[in-house]
């Protein structure tokens, strides 16, 4: 319990001593998770609204497909972006091992499935009818997907806001293709790892509370924007 | 007055179950058409069929639209939107009474006049309602709009699907003086005799998926030719 305590306190003289390192690697946590939720949910709403309004032959094989990848083992995905990354790597050329846009790319991998697919999900349930009456109306398939999308927007806020957790709680991938560099590439989830293993729990903890901070900030921000949005279509 | 639809040795199923049998039926332009039948009739398959949502699993349904014929497979979207069609129960988008109304212009690029939209909300006796959420409107509001959203467009046919059910008195009266207005062509479903008697030219008897018979409004009503209809009409069980 005292850890915990003493761990609440250092977060609070960390967030008050403004310490450069601290807001580096915030600056850094933001950085990586925003890109990430960006290229997630320009590639995963409308390819999830996409699927969502149409059958063919081995929809439910894809279905499969896209349900496995939101489980991607996140220490899997950042393997296969490091051995991509890398100079022997297809992609060695963009020199992104340990950079940002390497995390980048790993946390799109890992976040972009759950977007897809919890976006589908948000379409299926609407109301088939929906779907009739927008072609009774005269839609073309781009207003029939954007419209769809707006109808299912509550689950569409979710699918990203899902997303979105599971970047900046994202670990495994970030250490392996970022490699935890001070200064270039630490992100508040990697930097925990350090400190604990460097037996700082309490400032291991401190950055903990830091991270549940800003994701419940975040959170609060696209919890804002739904709202917004719902009202301006009502 | 020219044909707007016609429909040749028309066969539809749902797997294995063969919900139409339609071997020729053809539709004037300018007319209004009832169809009346029982319940799983499949006359909300044949609407579906002239609303070319769906295309028949045998056989052709075409449409007369500026000068050329078309079927389902080779509509272009331009021409698909001169077909509107009014859904049994109709779905509010999430947005106001006066952007539902706007919806169907909106997507055909037009431009919205607002005095346009009030007029026609003035119609459906919406206008106090404008900018309320669609979906907080009554059963009966909801379809009266939805009506509007499909006759401020410039269709040339309305599709209904029994447009008046559940509804009172008033709001059957407000809708049917609405079509009656129309000089598009008008192809309605519905369960009520009297209606289909004041509303069409012509009325068409669906029985288990087979157009059992077609014809005038009062003759129709008045001396029924097939045994079936006769029975359908007095008001015998029909299975």
């Amino acid at each position: 319990m005292t850890t915990f305590i003493q761990g609440f306190k250092e977060a609070i003289l960390l967030i008050w001593s403004l310490d450069p390192t601290l807001l580096e690697i915030i600056n850094h946590t933001l950085q990586v998770t925003l890109w990430a939720l960006l290229f997630a949910s320009v590639l995963g709403v409308p390819l999830g609204a996409m699927l969502g309004l149409t059958s063919f032959r081995g929809k439910g094989f894809v279905t499969t497909i896209i349900h496995t990848a939101m489980g991607l083992p996140p220490v899997f995905v950042g393997l296969v972006v490091y051995l991509l990354l890398s100079n022997r790597g297809v992609l060695g050329d963009l020199d992104w091992l340990f950079t940002r846009q390497g995390i980048v790319v790993a946390q799109t991998i890992i976040g972009f499935p759950i977007v897809m697919g919890l976006t589908m999900s948000s379409i299926q349930q609407v109301n088939h009818q929906y779907k009739t009456e927008l072609l009774a109306l005269g839609v073309n398939p781009f207003q029939l997907v954007l419209t769809m999308i707006q109808e299912a927007q509550k689950g569409i806020f979710v699918a990203i806001a899902s997303g979105f957790g599971r970047i900046i709680a994202e670990v495994g991938a970030v250490m392996l293709v970022g490699g935890n560099i001070e200064g270039k590439t630490r992100v508040l989830t990697t930097a925990i790892v350090l400190e604990t293993r460097q037996g700082r729990f309490d400032l291991a903890l401190a950055l903990g509370i830091i991270l549940l901070g800003i994701a419940f900030c975040l959170h609060l921000v696209i919890s804002g924007i739904q709202g917004r949005v719902a009202t301006t279509l009502q | 007055m020219s044909e707007l639809y016609q429909l040749h040795d028309v066969t539809h199923r749902y797997g294995e179950r063969t919900i139409l049998t339609l071997p020729s039926l053809t539709i004037q332009q300018g007319e209004t058409f009832a169809l009346i039948g029982a319940s799983g009739a499949g006359k909300s398959t044949l609407l579906r069929l002239l609303a070319m949502l769906e295309t028949p699993s045998q056989g052709t349904v075409k449409i007369h639209l500026e000068r050329a014929w078309y079927d389902g497979h080779q509509l272009p979207l331009a021409q698909r939107r001169k077909i509107g069609m009014v859904f049994q129960t109709p779905i509010m988008l999430t947005r106001s009474v006066l952007e539902n109304l706007a919806f169907g212009l909106q997507i055909r690029g037009e431009k919205i006049v607002k005095a346009r939209l009030m007029a026609m909300l003035e119609q459906l006796q919406l206008a106090h309602v404008a900018t309320a959420p669609a979906y907080t409107l009554s059963g009966g509001e909801q379809k009266r709009l939805a009506l509007g959203r499909v006759m401020i467009l410039e269709t040339e046919v309305i599709l209904l699907d029994e447009p008046t059910a559940n509804l009172d008195p008033t709001n059957i009266a407000l809708i049917e003086g609405m079509l009656q207005k129309q000089q598009r062509t008008i192809i309605i479903i519905t369960h009520n005799f009297f209606q289909a008697r004041r509303l069409a030219d012509r009325v068409g008897f669906l029985h288990n998926g087979e157009l059992l018979e077609v014809g005038q409004a009062v003759p129709f009503f008045n001396q029924p030719q097939h045994p079936v209809t006769r029975s359908f009409l007095s008001g015998e069980m029909l299975f």
